[in-house]
């Protein structure tokens, strides 16, 4: 009997050890990325140094690789999506945990998020680059602009409508954790659900729909085919927000399997690990807060 | 005691007036997404349905300038990636998910968890370099196989958190009635654990799918696209996705129509696959 | 000097509420007169929270929620109002105590004027959080400490503090929805105690399934019994001679 027990503690022991190391595997797997990101990018590295993150030269031809526009590129079109995103996902996940919390309408938007975040980034960067960008030309001629259609400010209305959904669904969560009680005693003060939104709700939830904006930030940071297809594919620093550009992911996609020379895929995996980096440090950070928040509730 | 209520009365009413404008600007935001929403569909299947027809299905693409052709390669292609980006995926993720659900509260299994929300996020364009220099570099081709990989680390962090989610609701008294009865372990885990949240599982497992089904980006430096019918592991291959994107930004306008009917055909498998992940939630729900 | 007149301040006329297809009150027809203390009272689900809740239009956060019938406010029937300004009208206090975590004592006094975005002179502020604490006796133990945030007082300061909240701005009618069910009997002793001196200032209807609180601190009982109003009268005769069994039996002990 006691050796039946040892064997059934054994197998137990066994297979819980088979379990973990899948989860060890886990963490290895997201050191092995940063590690290969990193040693494929010694090249470039040490050909550049500290001058890829400002030079603004790209050219394969003479091989001179400088990586500011693209940064620039991508920075520009993430923060003018982020800004566009947010009184879209305010306003869904207000109206979704205030005003309509359940019913038809509720259902309807609610469905309506499902099948923005279901749709692929490849249908997007059509819907983006057939439909959108005539509509941006037509603007850009009406504007005495350069008519390219394609360009930052499209590829911002596109990552606007992808994040969207994911940005509304972190603030929504976060705002139905604000207790109920509080809500109570403000309304039975007499005030307006705009002041109860105002001065408890927020307050209340600020760090947590802080989180969500730097996670749909890291989100659009690292969007490739949608971009891809509308950016415009310019080396050049953007000279506004209609021009075309390049982000860091777009010039990955567009260039890395036409690099011949080491350097030059050196220099485009370098890029790879700068924004692998910069999606990770704001994925843990909002990861964190939003843990925190959660918790903190229970 | 002066009470200042004629201040207080009239400033609610403002507040009133204020609620009300508030609440219009709410509600047109929130609309106005459901008619992105609709705009977009709308136009997807506009011109997908305008050029979709058999031929998408059961011809091969044909050589540039050559008219008619089909994706049928990339369909093969899209099947095969996803089939062995599942086979990697599913065991490590599910049991991952296991463990985490059943492990007692600790700093490092934080960590995991945070962890596969981090790897959640990562840019897939990212992870397409890496499988490159994993794969591709030593095996010197871009290959299926390499593909199916990149699309398999997409998967993992979304069946290992709507496993460990779906576990860890199942009540704890059930396996205590298993241990009780000197079940071992590993047999708790078959045949009373997984059973009971089998519905979680697959759901998962059907989400990461219709996540990876679309992708394209860890594929252009892995799986790479293939012009002609492939089946081989160890070759190139194309997938739908990936044709779209070659098709839609080439000049020939009969590749970009082909490139809308391709679309369509792609949006209607992801949204099935969401629609059918949403049947099995409700219909194999264990009650307990 | 109970032999005054009693002039009637809130008016239920044959009130219905719905939750859908269910029906949590039915015909209630009640009258609550001015500065007494009225204790509403009767086994869990009975529908006395959700007759309170209707008289600040607190039911109305409750989706798919449906009123028939009339509450009048001095001779106004509240439904036909603006809940906001009904609110202003009834001051409410909750079962737990909720004071907001972020604001001082002093700020969460006048929080119904800071939420309705009033501003107030410093003096009229000062003027009206002495008068709410003092009313709601907590003065003495918090105004060396008015900065502090309030959510650092035991519970049933806290609770107090809430109750001072609505005092400030001074409402006809004051609704406790049993304010004492997650105090200590000390804390509970305390408030019973302030229920009965604050009835000078405002007339109090308290919800509560405690019996002996019913007894102690009302003057009008109603005892009600799955969503309908079984007994109504004066305290000392519902609790000496009830006119129904069912009330003769809850006093008995004999529902939950």
């Amino acid at each position: 009997m006691a050796k039946e027990n040892a064997i059934l503690k054994e197998d137990s022991f066994i297979f819980k050890r088979i379990l973990f190391s899948f989860n060890v595997l886990l963490l290895v797997l997201l050191g092995a990325i940063f590690i290969t990101l990193f040693v494929f990018s010694i090249p470039a590295i040490k050909k550049f140094g500290l001058s890829f993150l400002v030079n603004t030269t790209w050219d394969p031809v003479i091989g001179e690789f400088g990586a500011l526009p693209f940064i620039v590129g991508t920075v520009l079109t993430s923060f003018i999506a982020l800004f566009l995103s947010i009184p879209f996902s305010f306003s869904v996940s207000i109206f979704l945990t205030e005003y309509f919390p359940s019913g038809r309408l509720s259902n309807l938007l609610t469905s309506a998020l499902e099948l923005l975040a279901g749709i692929p980034s490849i249908i997007y960067g059509m819907w983006g680059l057939f439909i959108l960008a005539p509509v941006i030309r037509e603007l850009q001629i009406k504007l005495g602009l350069p008519p390219y259609g394609v360009g930052i400010f499209t590829a911002s209305i596109v990552l606007t409508l992808m994040i969207i959904p994911y940005s509304s669904s972190i603030s929504r969560e976060v705002i139905s954790l604000v207790p109920n009680d509080l809500k109570e005693a403000a309304y039975s003060l007499g005030a307006t659900k705009y002041e109860v939104i105002k001065k408890v709700i927020f307050p209340y939830s600020s760090s947590g729909i802080f989180a969500g904006l730097l996670l749909s930030l890291g989100r659009a940071l690292g969007e490739t085919m949608a971009v891809t297809m509308v950016i415009g594919n310019s080396y050049f620093l953007p000279k506004n927000i209609f021009s075309p550009a390049h982000t860091i992911a777009s010039i990955i996609a567009n260039e890395f399997t036409e690099a011949t020379d080491p350097v030059y895929t050196s220099a485009l995996i370098e890029l790879g690990m700068i924004l692998f980096v910069i999606t990770f440090i704001f994925s843990l950070i909002g990861r964190i807060i939003v843990k925190k928040f959660t918790v903190g509730e229970e | 005691m002066n009470f200042p209520k004629s201040k207080l009365e009239r400033k609610i009413f403002i507040n009133i007036i204020k609620e009300k404008i508030f609440f219009l600007i709410i509600f047109i935001f929130s609309i106005t997404v459901i008619f992105l929403v609709l705009i977009i569909l709308f136009y997807i299947f506009k011109k997908g349905i305008a050029n979709i027809n058999i031929d998408l299905f059961i011809h091969n693409p044909k050589p540039t300038g050559e008219p008619g052709g089909g994706v049928l390669n990339a369909i093969v292609g899209s099947l095969i990636l996803v089939f062995f980006a599942s086979l990697f995926a599913i065991p490590i993720g599910v049991m991952a998910g296991i463990y985490l659900a059943d492990a007692k509260k600790s700093k490092f299994i934080d960590t995991i968890r945070l962890f596969v929300d981090v790897l959640q996020s990562v840019p897939s364009i990212v992870i397409g370099i890496v499988v490159y220099g994993w794969l591709v570099v030593p095996m010197r081709s871009f290959s299926a196989i390499s593909g199916s990989v990149a699309l398999a680390i997409m998967m993992l962090p979304v069946i290992i958190k709507n496993t460990e989610e779906t576990l860890k609701l199942i009540p704890y008294s059930i396996k205590e009635a298993a241990y009780a009865l000197g079940v071992p372990y590993y047999k708790i885990i078959f045949k009373v654990v997984l059973p009971c949240g089998i519905s979680g599982i697959v759901t998962g497992i059907i989400v990461a799918l219709a996540r990876i089904i679309g992708e394209t980006a860890p594929l252009l430096f892995t799986a790479f696209g293939n012009h002609f019918f492939s089946t081989s592991l160890l070759k190139p291959i194309e997938a739908i996705p990936h044709i779209i994107f070659k098709y839609a930004t080439s000049p020939y306008e009969d590749w970009q129509n082909i490139a809308w009917g391709a679309s369509l055909l792609l949006v209607i498998f992801v949204l099935s696959l969401n629609f059918l992940s949403k049947v099995v939630l409700k219909k194999w729900k264990v009650k307990f | 000097m109970e032999s005054q007149v009693l002039n009637p301040i809130l008016d239920v006329e044959n009130l219905n509420v719905f939750y859908g297809d269910f029906k949590a009150l039915s015909h209630v027809s009640v009258k609550f007169y001015e500065n007494k203390v009225h204790a509403i009272m009767g086994p869990s689900g009975c529908g006395k929270s959700t007759m309170i809740r209707c008289f600040n239009r607190m039911h109305e956060l409750t989706p798919g929620v449906r009123v028939e019938g009339r509450i009048l406010l001095h001779g106004e029937d509240l439904l036909t109002l603006n809940p906001m300004i009904v609110r202003r009208r009834t001051g409410m206090v909750f079962q737990k105590p909720n004071p907001f975590p972020n604001m001082s004592i002093y700020d969460n006094v006048i929080a119904g004027y800071k939420l309705n975005g009033v501003h107030l002179k410093r003096s009229e502020a000062d003027d009206i959080v002495e008068d709410s604490l003092k009313k709601a006796g907590l003065w003495n133990e918090v105004k060396d400490k008015l900065f502090k945030r309030g959510t650092f007082l035991s519970g049933g300061q806290q609770q107090r503090l809430c109750i001072a909240r609505a005092l400030a701005l001074h409402p006809e009618v004051l609704l406790l929805d049993e304010p004492t069910s997650s105090l200590d009997p000390k804390s509970t002793a305390h408030i019973e105690e302030l229920i009965v001196q604050l009835k000078n200032n405002v007339t109090i209807i308290i919800v509560t399934h405690n019996i002996g609180q019913a007894g102690r601190v009302s003057d009008f009982t109603a005892f009600m019994y799955l969503g309908e109003l079984i007994e109504y009268g004066p305290t000392e005769k519902v609790f000496t001679v009830p006119s129904d069994k069912r009330t003769e039996e809850y006093l008995g002990g004999k529902f939950g």
